[in-house]
């Protein structure tokens, strides 16, 4: 069960309160959630708190949900930071700005464990 | 500090009347002394042309505008390249060099003072920023006041005490040397995108004039005993027909007396006010008239705002006329407003000289210097980058002294220029010391800075003294103009504060300059009245808090402070 | 002892209207803060001492500055195209010197604004930027719009300050003189204080630029009923609206800048309200995001010539975003090492340009423990600006300000250890020349 949607990243106030803290399970909380809304959370059976896989073109990650209303069909929203960046676009189509938003992603329920910052940055070194 | 003698210089020092004599000149400690002893480098003029070091009253060299200009200019700013040195940083730009470049190469052309023309209080922090990083020169900067509306609301109630306590407060805040106005009352009519038309037409919302605005800050500027009389940009700039608010607005200073030795009223690039016609089509040169007004009045001295042709960064706190611009050559377009206080607005052009508009831009700037019989009255200044840059500098002043150099550059301006201006008839050709009056003598008597001891080399003077590869008894300048202006391009030895900062044309030490500011006691309940105006202005209306406005004594740190007192 | 007039250290707001409570050299209250202003000043856990690793993947060691600081300048100088990323978080002074280190060893100085607003420069650019003091939008503007940003969340005091609550001169009433506008691909918090909603399908907001130009120049016979998933009677809702503005302004964000279009978007929004001006009095202005991430704007474009991503190699300046930035130097694997101060691009930055930094040799100043520093080789902990050090930083609208200090601490600031860099550099270099 899975579905197509649109993936954008941005700033909250929970993650921007911890930016200086990101060893933190604050952060963690803050930063490493999927956010849809929940005609699309019921689309593919998830529940607030069940754990989500995103992948994209460029990777994958796997975040609990948190519902939003706001976000329309079909459009998934993570707090910019490491969860996030595990699936953006990094081709800057030569302006130097990668791709944050707008990047087409399927999500789908998951059993895996979401990881930590620190894990997030071990797979890259 | 170490001495120095300058052998066998032919001097020009219009200051104290020194006219083309071969002479020494001594420097102790980085001031000009009357004699040195054995000990002294001495450096061998040979009988070359010896000048104070240049002085430009009126330059955009730093904040906020010139800043919007680099950022919105890459292309300007990949002009003028040179890779750091041991000794000196990186050079970039030609409209809108970086601060490396700005402070070498006035040092380079024998200029060792520049005044950015305008701060607007609210972001002056940046401009001294600015100014701190350019290096070798001294600096000054002159503060805005004509859209303030501190300024208005003072005006309006008719209380001058109040007035001039806000105008001093604006110095001190800004860390300012004078008061400049420009396009009275346009800049606050531009925030809802309007301007004002003339002399006598009201502000919105502020019921007062801009007639009401120059002849009060003028009286203010005047009893507070600032160095530099007001610094006025007329209203109307860059409109055909613009010369009679021009010529009007002189005459609300009228009959003001100066404080001090020096004029009651400096008009600014004035190339950009002295137009005749009704539109483009019939747009005209009325330099004859400007300049007659001078040559009648003794109370006023203008700067030329001289046009080059090439590119231009037009930036100016006369908002209005920079969006008119952008949208008449559908150019790039930054505009900048200053809660409370002014605005600004600064867009690239290029000005070419088969379209007759700069033609005759180019022509008044000349004319106004060469119909103008006193050469005290008429600064050379290219108004930079808004008529071109400073690096031209000595370009003009060939321009100047040479009949043929003129001719040379009009074989290449459209024909219809010479039907609408004089320029062609002109005759006149400057002389060495002219052009040591319109470059540096002219300037800091204007300004007000000759006590501060520039513009001259009278002992007590800074030792900042250019010596150019030109023997003037050798040369003629109506016919060497190309090597003049190569000589005038790249001294032969600048030195400032008693040091070679620049030799042929490169720099050869970097030291840091310092900043003049004044600071005018009010001491008259006025002050309490402009204080509860101005606290009530921070609680409803800044973005800012009032405690935090001020520019910090870190933000000058070679400061050389002036005391006046409001009487 | 309560400090007065406190700027605040974190976003482009630049608030300087706080009250810190400071009781034994310790910040004990922060008032009239927003929530993530109060969290930056009260502080968080900091790196105590320098540290350094061999093996990224292994533990680090504690070490003097001194050998921290030697041992950053000795791969500085020995590397050939070093890139040296963040300068937004600090003070305008460290990033002068930041500069300077970029021309000493020749590399390449970018900031975090190549994440943010970089696509921003590359608009202003190509249009320019009609704009102003915040306080002239508090003043007189009546149609607010807010176009891809957010900023109950990311700039959670600015409506009520500068843009939206507050009254000012003339729109004296606050909120009711005010109509606000927000387009975004969502419904944000933003959205729901506002008066008009307009929902943007992602990566389409340049077409709905257009459409509004169009309409504006009165060409709205060329627009299609949808544009962008809005319906064209909405379109000339808003663009009447705006058309009608005695002062409107836009606000506008990541939403621009990171998507499809990127700077194009910003290209084609200056144009839309520099046209407007032929109307009513426009401006346009970025929200930016860190406290001085606008300063290092300015420092660089005064010092370079160039806003941003300036390559040194050459002695003189090249500035070419797209080839210059971080992201592009990363993917492409040209760099040697990396010097990451005052931004975290670890934790900014997409996984792929991360992954090049697990590859060369990385030194992290930073106050705290951040994702750049499991990228780390070397950790260099300094003074949290604004809160132990004084400094200048820029507002969003260019105004600058001078940061308070509130207690003393031991570590040093980020400019010393600039210097003491620095100077390494030019002895290691000055030996070998």
């Amino acid at each position: 069960m899975e579905l197509k949607v649109t993936f954008i990243s941005g700033r909250t106030v929970d993650q921007g309160c911890n930016l200086e803290n990101k060893t933190s399970k604050a952060y963690f909380e803050a930063a490493g959630y999927c956010e849809m809304n929940s005609a699309d959370a019921g689309r593919i059976s998830v529940e607030p708190g069940n754990n989500v896989k995103v992948a994209t073109d460029f990777g994958s990650v796997v975040v609990p949900l948190k519902i939003c209303e706001g976000n329309p069909d079909g459009l998934i929203f993570i707090p910019m930071g490491p969860w996030a960046n595990a699936v953006v676009d990094p081709n800057t189509s030569g302006c130097g700005m990668p791709g944050f938003k707008g990047i087409p992603a399927v999500v789908e329920p998951s059993s895996e464990e979401a990881l930590t910052m620190k894990q997030l940055m071990a797979r890259l070194k | 500090m170490s001495e120095m003698l300058i052998k066998n210089a032919t001097v020009y020092d219009p200051i104290n009347g020194v006219n083309g004599d071969l002479m020494d000149i001594a420097v102790k400690d980085g001031k000009i002394v009357d004699s040195a002893s054995g000990s002294a480098q001495v450096i061998d003029a040979g009988g070359r042309l010896v000048y104070p070091g240049g002085v430009d009253a009126h330059s955009h060299i730093a904040g906020s505008k010139v800043n919007i200009g680099r950022i919105m200019r890459p292309e300007d700013s990949r002009l003028g390249l040179k890779a750091r040195t041991k000794l000196t940083r990186a050079y970039t730009g030609y409209t809108v060099p970086n601060v490396y470049a700005m402070g070498y190469r006035y040092a380079e052309m024998g200029y060792t003072t520049a005044f950015e023309a305008a701060i607007p209080i609210l972001k002056a922090r940046h401009t001294h920023e600015e100014l701190e990083e350019i290096p070798i020169i001294d600096k000054g900067g002159l503060t805005l006041f004509g859209s303030n509306w501190m300024v208005m609301d003072a005006i309006r109630e008719n209380d001058q005490d109040r007035l001039a306590a806000y105008v001093a407060w604006g110095l001190l805040a800004s860390r300012g040397w004078g008061v400049k106005i420009v396009n009275p009352g346009g800049g606050e009519a531009w925030g809802f995108g309007k301007n004002v038309s003339g002399l006598d037409d009201p502000v919105p919302n502020f019921e007062v004039t801009p007639r009401q605005i120059i002849r009060n800050l003028a009286e203010v500027n005047e009893k507070m005993n600032l160095p530099h009389s007001i610094h006025l940009h007329c209203n109307n700039l860059g409109k055909p027909g613009n010369y009679e608010t021009t010529l009007a607005s002189f005459d609300i200073c009228k009959d003001i007396k100066a404080s001090r030795d020096r004029q009651s009223l400096h008009v600014t690039h004035v190339q950009f006010n002295s137009w005749g016609g009704n539109h483009w089509g019939d747009m005209e040169s009325k330099s004859d008239a400007i300049a007659d007004y001078l040559n009648k009045n003794d109370f006023l001295t203008i700067d030329m705002g001289q046009l080059v042709f090439g590119s231009a960064t037009t930036m100016t706190a006369d908002g209005p006329v920079q969006y008119a611009n952008a949208r008449l050559l559908k150019a790039r377009w930054s505009n900048g407003d200053v809660e409370l206080e002014d605005t600004s607005g600064v867009t690239p052009l290029e000005y070419h000289p088969q379209s007759y508009i700069h033609g005759i831009m180019w022509a008044i700037g000349l004319e106004l210097a060469l119909l103008t019989k006193d050469p005290w009255q008429v600064l050379m200044t290219t108004d930079h980058p808004n008529g071109g840059p400073y690096v031209n500098y000595p370009m003009v002043m060939t321009m100047l002294m040479s009949k043929k150099r003129r001719e040379k550059e009009m074989a290449k301006i459209a024909e219809k220029t010479f039907e609408r201006t004089s320029i062609a008839g002109i005759d006149r050709e400057l002389d060495w010391y002219d052009i040591a009056i319109k470059t540096r003598a002219a300037h800091a008597k204007v300004l007000g800075i000759i006590e501060q001891g520039k513009g001259h080399l009278g002992v007590g003077a800074d030792a900042d003294i250019a010596i150019y590869d030109i023997k003037p008894d050798e040369t003629d300048a109506t016919v060497e103009f190309d090597k003049v202006e190569a000589a005038f391009r790249r001294s032969a030895y600048t030195i400032k504060g008693g040091e070679v900062v620049a030799r042929d044309g490169e720099i050869t030490a970097t030291p840091m300059g310092r900043t003049f500011w004044v600071r005018t006691k009010v001491d008259n309940d006025g002050y309490g009245r402009m204080m509860d105006d101005l606290k009530l202005k921070f609680k409803n209306y800044y973005s800012v808090n009032m405690a935090n406005y001020m520019v910090q004594d870190e933000y000058v740190e070679r400061p050389v402070v002036v005391d006046t007192e409001y009487k | 002892m309560i400090i007065k007039d406190v700027l605040c250290p974190f976003c482009g707001c630049l608030c300087d209207d706080l009250a810190v409570e400071v009781v034994d050299n310790k910040v004990v209250d922060v008032k009239h803060a927003c929530k993530i202003g109060a969290s930056k000043i009260r502080g968080h856990d900091r790196i105590k001492a320098p540290m350094m690793r061999d093996d990224k993947k292994g533990e680090f060691r504690e070490v003097s500055y001194d050998e921290a600081i030697n041992e950053s300048a000795k791969i500085l100088a020995n590397s050939k195209r070093p890139l040296l990323y963040g300068w937004a978080s600090g003070v305008c002074e460290m990033m002068k010197k930041g500069v300077l280190l970029t021309e000493e060893v020749g590399g390449i100085i970018d900031n975090t604004a190549s994440v943010c607003h970089g696509p921003s420069a590359l608009g202003v650019h190509e249009k320019g930027l009609p704009t102003g003091t915040l306080g002239q939008f508090a003043n007189r503007a009546d149609v607010v719009v807010f176009w891809g940003c957010n900023p109950v969340q990311a700039h959670p005091r600015h409506m009520g300050r500068y843009s939206v609550f507050t009254k000012g001169f003339f729109a004296n009433k606050g909120r009711r003189s005010r109509k606000v506008v927000v387009f975004d691909v969502r419904k944000t918090d933003t959205a729901n204080l506002a008066d008009e909603y307009v929902q943007v399908n992602p990566g389409e907001d340049y077409m709905v630029l257009s459409a509004l130009r169009a309409i504006v120049a009165e060409k709205g016979d060329v627009v299609p009923e949808t544009v962008g998933g809005v319906p064209k009677e909405k379109l000339v809702e808003v663009a009447e609206t705006m058309k009608g503005a005695q002062f409107g302004i836009v606000y506008f964000g990541m939403g621009l800048t990171q998507s499809r279009g990127k700077y194009k978007n910003i290209d084609n929004a200056v144009s839309l309200v520099t046209e407007l001006n032929a109307h009513g009095k426009h401006s346009i202005i970025p929200m930016r995001g860190h406290y001085n991430v606008t300063g290092f704007g300015q420092v660089c474009a005064w010092e370079t010539g160039f806003v941003n991503a300036v390559d040194m190699s050459r002695g003189y300046p090249y500035y070419n975003p797209g080839e210059t930035c971080s992201n592009d130097l990363l993917m492409r694997e040209e760099i040697d090492a990396a010097f990451i101060i005052a931004g975290d691009a670890g934790a900014h930055f997409p996984a792929q340009s991360i992954a090049r930094m697990g590859k060369v040799p990385v030194i992290n100043i930073d106050p705290f423990h951040s994702a750049s520093t499991e990228m780390a080789n070397i950790v260099i902990p300094t003074k949290v600006s604004g809160v132990e050090l004084e400094g200048t930083a820029y507002r969003m609208d260019g105004v600058s300000l001078r940061m308070r200090k509130l207690v003393d601490v031991d570590f040093p600031s980020d400019e010393e250890v600039l210097d003491k860099i620095i100077a390494k550099v030019q002895e290691i270099k000055g030996a070998s020349s």
